[in-house]
């Protein structure tokens, strides 16, 4: 539908909508996140919800002890890599359409603890992220923040097509590799289909774009 | 008009399974058009938050804590009994003392058990 037109009829007192924007308004505004946190970074996700920040005001208040009832993961601290496994699984287990916010240095990358061997370099190793939040850890109104762009990005989704989410194509999984542990590290160390090592590009060897 | 007496039942019940069923048809409608399902092994799995349990259910413990019972009993449970039995001491006739002095004596060889055991020293 015509977005002047839309705008026209509804200074005419006339609320017109489509489908898809009735069902990504349904899906925005009531994102129940998973019940748990890892680290520090979860301090501040339970602050968010609390009266002085109130994530309520966006419909998410509702923090879902079972994986079952929850669609938004928020992975809010450091992953050790004997936890790994278990985030993993509680992801599989969350029914479509299910989203997920890397919040805070560990999640998104390891942090300060990148260079330990115990600490996993990245939730997005093994789970597709929406939404990364960073900071150490990042406060209550940057998890609003990120909050409200998933809910963006929610609201921009087509129902059919090519740019369809996930969890509307039948042919993405919607399980993803578990790791095991191995005699050295987690196996596989990432989920190969959607993590990739970014590629180290020597800058003086690389075309000059600007010519 | 004459109409049969049970026509308006016949029309309530019909919009009260409608209003029930609606949702579940539209919702089914749906999941078949856009949402299709997608069911795995980790999904369907009955246990569900946290790790699977390890090892035997039958675990053994060790007899030597039935010291630490019996010390229990003495310090903790007769002591509550005490108070009690103190505070009602002078109404007392002769079968209330016994019974209470059985149940005395019987804590009280408890506690020379321990005692003889060397649990009560602090080493």
């Amino acid at each position: 539908m015509d977005e002047a037109l839309k705008v026209e009829l509804g200074r005419q007192g006339v609320f017109a909508t489509s489908l898809q924007e009735l069902y990504n308004w349904g899906r925005r505004s009531s994102l129940w996140p998973l019940n748990f946190g890892l680290a520090c970074c979860a301090i501040e996700m339970i602050a968010t919800t609390m009266a002085r920040y109130d994530l309520a005001r966006f419909g998410a208040e509702v923090f879902r002890p079972s994986p079952r009832q929850a669609d938004l993961m928020i992975v809010a601290g450091t992953i050790t890599k004997k936890m790994a496994p278990q985030v993993v699984r509680l992801y599989n287990q969350m029914p479509e359409p299910k989203y997920v916010i890397s919040m805070g240095a560990c999640a998104i990358s390891g942090g300060p603890f990148k260079q330990g061997y115990n600490v996993l370099k990245g939730i997005d190793r093994y789970i597709p992220v929406d939404i990364y939040i960073p900071g150490c850890p990042p406060r209550p109104e940057a998890l609003i923040e990120g909050f409200m762009a998933l809910q963006r990005k929610i609201d921009a989704q087509q129902l059919t097509g090519e740019n369809r989410p996930r969890h509307l194509n039948a042919a993405e999984p919607s399980e993803f590799i578990v790791p095991k542990f191995g005699a050295h590290d987690l196996e596989p160390t990432q989920n190969p289909a959607i993590w990739h090592a970014p590629q180290l590009v020597n800058i003086t060897l690389a075309p000059d774009e600007t010519k | 008009m004459a109409t049969h007496p049970y026509l308006p039942i016949v029309v309530l019940l019909a919009g009260a399974i409608g209003f029930a069923v609606a949702p579940l048809a539209l919702a089914w409608i749906w999941a078949n058009k856009f949402s299709p399902q997608k069911p795995g092994p980790d999904k369907n799995a009955i246990y569900e938050c946290g790790l699977e349990t390890s090892g035997e259910a039958w675990v053994q413990f060790k007899p030597g804590y039935y010291l630490y019972a019996i010390i229990f009993l003495v310090f903790d449970v007769e002591a509550v009994f005490l108070l009690p039995f103190a505070t009602a001491f002078s109404g007392f006739g002769a079968a209330d003392c016994l019974a209470m002095l059985v149940f005395l004596f019987l804590l009280i060889a408890g506690l020379l058990w321990a005692y003889q055991k060397n649990v009560l020293t602090w080493s």
